[in-house]
């Protein structure tokens, strides 16, 4: 009789949630709240709940308030796909923005494709996610741009002939942006020398920093998340390998400093926006986030306050609430003025902005130069 | 024909439920119930192995991983029969992955089975990760990047009676299994091997076997899921998904299948359930609760859920208690 | 030969890692037969209540060997305490059921601690306070021997010692042994398994307390979930020594660092994991019980 009970309230939250409310537009957020991706999932989350308090406080959008449900996918793949077919059937929102990592969202968009709810990812970089279907958008560039950008900088501006690489093999992000630079870097002229991959999560990475002292590269490019990247930067550094560092937007927070102090420093990474912008759009909402939450936005966090933004100026202009309306108007995105840059979203439904190269000194982001497609 | 009446008859009943479903529940409960099918497969897979013969394995979401990754592989690569017979060409594949995972569990099995306990279970470990970075390392396969766009069947009913014709032959080939003469050698090397070998069961060879037909049904989940969620990477596969599916048999009961088939569906459910909770809360807590519950269930029930009955036994014993 | 000898000492010196870590493991296999699969994670606690601990006093940018005493004080009476607490709560009551039971206990409490972890402290990375000043000890061409390996090489080694000292040399040592070979026999004998396997459980998980202070002041970033993975290859270095043999955890875990840090040297780095159990592999199909582990064969 006992168990009986216990299924009877297993069960029982199960069936609830499936009401709707009249005066309030639903969205849906999945993102990694919990697991080894945590990280970045409550960073963006941060950006997503700042969009929409703001939006709520200026009377939401037509006349009615916007909520926002978050569902944690713990960093695995078919909880996202069990999160979104939640968001869609139980709670029946509008739209949902997705997480971070692109595997997810490889697997959870093809179900908003198929229900016809928009999907906007804030940070899915892989070029493969937007091919899902016409439903699914992002905000961010993808890999082979920022490798792209970066093999860029380095032959041109920072004149580099050998490059070594060091990927996270475990992150289809880092290993994207790495395959891209590696072969932008030789058609420019330039020579890897070295690449070799560490896992996220690992500690030690002097042995492949050995190995790569002794191939001698001007330049070492470590496209992997800020949360390795301050220890390899102390390894290096230790090591005695004096030439700088390379990485992607995954280096964008103000834990790359303290991780990694005074190793970090005049090393080079490609980000979506520079702290450094006088533009109000940047600078309110650094100065909104740092009053909210009391510390720097991230770039996931700026991702994640674009992805809301854009996608509540489109519920603001849709003649009604069906997914086919919104996706419309998310389809007609452009120059959006966003944290991110200009975003306009293209036929393939990719974000077209430039990225700008940032060069890390202390707690300061130095403003280098900007890089157009 | 007398031996697949049984079987045949649990699949229509299962068909029959799957129609049920297809109308009245919605896609999210749909979508669990199918996780729920591949669960099943892995807990009544590894209960063979860790459950009836004792062994102790934490490689299991390797096998899944192979089966997955070939089913994957066939379906976008090969084209074996016509568009109206894709279930079969389904089922072939499923075969195929299973078979695959059979062979890597001889591979395996063969020189670790000779070990003992936990340094068995340490070398399945192993094997599972090696497993796991050979995929992250196979570029053909999508290294993490991992495997997209692999068809499904379309359709809930499909999917579910699909599931429902490899679980009813999972079940019965293990339940087979166990009440003929290699059963009783599997459980006689559970109880004592020393015991077992003095009454001249070569147990490696029982062991082996145990762990290739585990492996085996461990690869068909793999297919399953793969089907079923269209999107696979290594990070699908790691040794928490290992540790999933020996809680399941633990949970269940050691050696009672449908008490495997139970914590199954019950491990699935569980985490969902708990979602609501995060409105509440704020945070997740939901894996807090089930470790706790996870340490509360074997302190307080040591046994599992079953024990090492089966669900009719309960009954039995539930009729017998009340009248 | 530059290149070489420099990957023998980032080899050695991430074994003596692993070593400090793979000594806790090893210490309640040897006496309780089971994986403490919570191991790692009270190492993660121990670098969490250094570097709250650390705040609290004011003295996180203030290396030193006051700093360093303070602090390897706190982590190891915290995590002794939650040891402790762990095997109070959900070890003792287990103690006759089966090993699987007691493992998937282990299990559990690891994920209960990793996942509370992260809603208490918070999932993203915090910066570990600066213990003391890292400096170069000497150094042959672009070969540089720093003061950081050579303290957490000595701090295992010596802790290896103490261990066997404690346990071979001592009278807690003996009935440490006692409980391990027969637990019922040696409570007949005056001893109480009990209070042995609670005392096992203080040691080891103050080690793991050591660790976290060392590892946490040569790679200074802690999250809740850094102990999965070097727990797990401290666990495997641990097996692959002879689980149980205090000396053959340091042995294993200083072939597992060189072993790693060979692969990505000479061979790949993509495959380092993989090599690793490889290896691990291997070795437990030529020697069963580990390279130092005794094997028994089973009587009836």
């Amino acid at each position: 009789m006992k168990r009986l009970l216990l299924a009877l309230v297993l069960v029982l939250p199960l069936l609830s949630g499936c009401t709707k409310k009249e005066n309030e537009i639903v969205i849906g957020e999945y993102d990694s709240l919990t697991g080894s991706d945590a990280t970045f999932g409550l960073s963006t989350n941060k950006g997503v709940r700042m969009a929409m308090d703001e939006i709520n406080a200026t009377g939401g959008i037509k006349g009615k308030k916007v909520s926002i449900i978050t569902l944690d996918d713990q960093g695995k793949n078919e909880e996202a796909a069990a999160a979104t077919t939640r968001l869609i059937t139980q709670n029946q929102v509008v739209a949902i923005i997705g997480g971070v990592a692109s595997g997810r969202s490889k697997a959870a968009a093809p179900i908003a494709q198929s229900h016809k709810v928009p999907f906007v990812s804030p940070a899915s970089t892989n070029p493969d996610v937007t091919k899902i279907g016409d439903y699914v958008f992002r905000v961010c560039f993808i890999d082979p741009f920022q490798g792209l950008v970066m093999a860029k900088f380095a032959t041109e501006n920072l004149k580099l002939k050998k490059a070594a690489i060091l990927r996270d093999v475990k992150n289809d992000y880092s290993v994207g942006l790495a395959d891209v630079f590696a072969a932008e870097f030789q058609k420019r002229g330039g020579e890897i020398v070295a690449d070799l991959s560490y896992q996220a999560g690992d500690i030690d990475f002097k042995a492949q920093l050995t190995q790569i002292r002794s191939k001698n590269p001007d330049g070492i490019y470590i496209p992997g998340y800020y949360t390795e990247v301050g220890l390899i930067a102390q390894q290096t550094r230790q090591l005695g390998i004096k030439v700088p560092l390379m990485g992607g937007d995954g280096w964008d927070s103000d834990k790359l400093s303290e991780i990694g102090k005074e190793a970090v420093n005049g090393n080079y990474y490609s980000n979506h926006y520079t702290t450094e912008s006088s533009d109000p759009a940047v600078t309110e909402f650094i100065k909104k986030f740092k009053a909210k939450y009391n510390e720097t936005p991230d770039s996931m966090a700026a991702l994640g306050y674009d992805a809301t933004k854009i996608l509540l100026a489109a519920l603001e202009r849709a003649p009604d609430l069906s997914g086919k309306a919104i996706r419309d108007e998310l389809a007609k995105t452009k120059d959006f003025p966003g944290v991110t840059g200009k975003i306009t979203l293209n036929e393939n439904r990719d974000a077209v902005k430039s990225a700008v190269i940032i060069q890390v000194d202390g707690t300061k982001r130095k403003f280098i130069t900007t890089i157009t497609p | 024909m007398k031996f697949l009446k049984a079987p045949l008859l649990a699949i229509i009943a299962l068909a029959a439920l799957g129609l049920i479903f297809n109308f009245g529940l919605n896609a999210y409960f749909q979508l669990i119930l199918l996780f729920a099918a591949v669960n099943c497969l892995m807990s009544m897979s590894l209960n063979l192995v860790n459950g009836y013969t004792g062994q102790f394995s934490l490689g299991h979401a390797g096998f899944m991983a192979l089966g997955a990754y070939f089913s994957a592989y066939a379906n976008t690569h090969w084209d074996l029969l016509p568009e109206s017979v894709q279930a079969v060409e389904y089922f072939i594949y499923a075969l195929g992955g299973g078979l695959l995972a059979a062979f890597a569990g001889l591979l395996v099995g063969l020189p670790s089975l000779r070990l003992k306990g936990d340094y068995l279970a340490i070398v399945t470990l192993g094997f599972g990760e090696i497993i796991r970075v050979a995929l992250l390392n196979m570029d053909f396969l999508g290294g993490p990047r991992g495997y997209s766009g692999i068809p499904g069947f379309g359709s809930f009913l499909f999917s579910f009676i699909f599931a429902s014709v490899w679980l009813v032959i999972c079940f019965f080939t293990i339940w087979r299994v166990m009440h003929s003469t290699y059963g009783r050698g599997f459980l006689s090397v559970r109880e004592d091997e020393i015991a077992a070998e003095a009454m001249g069961i070569n147990t490696t060879s029982m062991k082996v076997r145990a762990f290739v037909l585990s492996s085996f049904f461990a690869g068909v989940a793999g297919s399953l899921f793969a089907h079923f969620t269209n999107f696979i990477n290594p990070s699908s596969f790691t040794f928490l998904q290992s540790v999933n599916a020996v809680i399941m048999v633990v949970l269940g009961g050691m050696g009672s299948m449908t008490g495997s088939i139970v914590a199954a569906i019950f491990i699935t459910v569980l985490p969902e359930a708990l979602r609501p909770l995060q409105d509440l809360t704020g945070v997740d807590l939901r894996m807090v609760i089930y470790s706790l519950s996870l340490i509360l269930v074997m302190i307080l029930r040591p046994q599992g859920l079953f024990g090492d009955l089966e669900l009719s036994d309960m009954w039995r014993k539930y009729v017998r208690r009340s009248s | 030969m530059q290149d070489f000898i420099q990957h023998i000492i980032n080899g050695v010196s991430l074994g003596s890692i692993y070593a400090l870590i793979a000594l806790g493991y090893t210490m309640v296999y040897g006496i309780l037969k089971m994986i403490n699969f919570a191991h790692s994670d009270v190492y993660m606690v121990g670098a969490f209540a250094a570097y709250y601990f650390a705040r609290f006093l004011g003295i996180e940018n203030n290396p030193g060997i006051a700093t360093l005493i303070t602090l390897l004080v706190v982590a190891m009476v915290c995590c002794s305490l939650l040891g402790l607490a762990i095997e109070r709560l959900a070890y003792r009551p287990l103690r006759k059921a089966p090993k699987l039971n007691i493992l998937i206990t282990a299990i559990g409490v690891s994920l209960f601690l990793e996942y509370s972890g992260q809603v208490v402290f918070g999932a993203d990375p915090k910066v570990f306070p600066e213990v003391m000043k890292d400096f170069v000890l000497f150094k042959i061409g672009d070969v540089e021997l720093k003061s950081f390996d050579i303290t957490v090489l000595l701090v295992s080694v010596i802790a290896m010692l103490a261990l066997e000292f404690l346990i071979f040399k001592t009278k807690i040592g003996r009935a440490m042994r006692a409980v391990s070979s027969n637990a019922s026999v040696a409570s007949l004998l005056g001893v109480n398994p009990d209070r042995i396997i609670a005392f096992t459980f203080i040691v080891g998980s103050s080690l793991a307390g050591v660790g976290s202070v060392l590892v946490g002041m040569k790679y200074p970033k802690i999250d809740p979930l850094m102990g999965m993975m070097i727990g797990l290859k401290a666990f495997v270095a641990a097996v692959l020594g002879g689980i149980g043999n205090v000396g053959g955890a340091v042995l294993g875990a200083l072939i597992m660092g060189l072993s790693e840090e060979m692969v990505v040297a000479y061979l790949s780095s993509t495959y380092r994991d993989a090599f690793a159990f490889g290896i691990l592999i291997i070795i437990l199909i030529f020697r069963p019980a580990g390279l130092l582990g005794k094997y028994s064969v089973e009587k009836v």
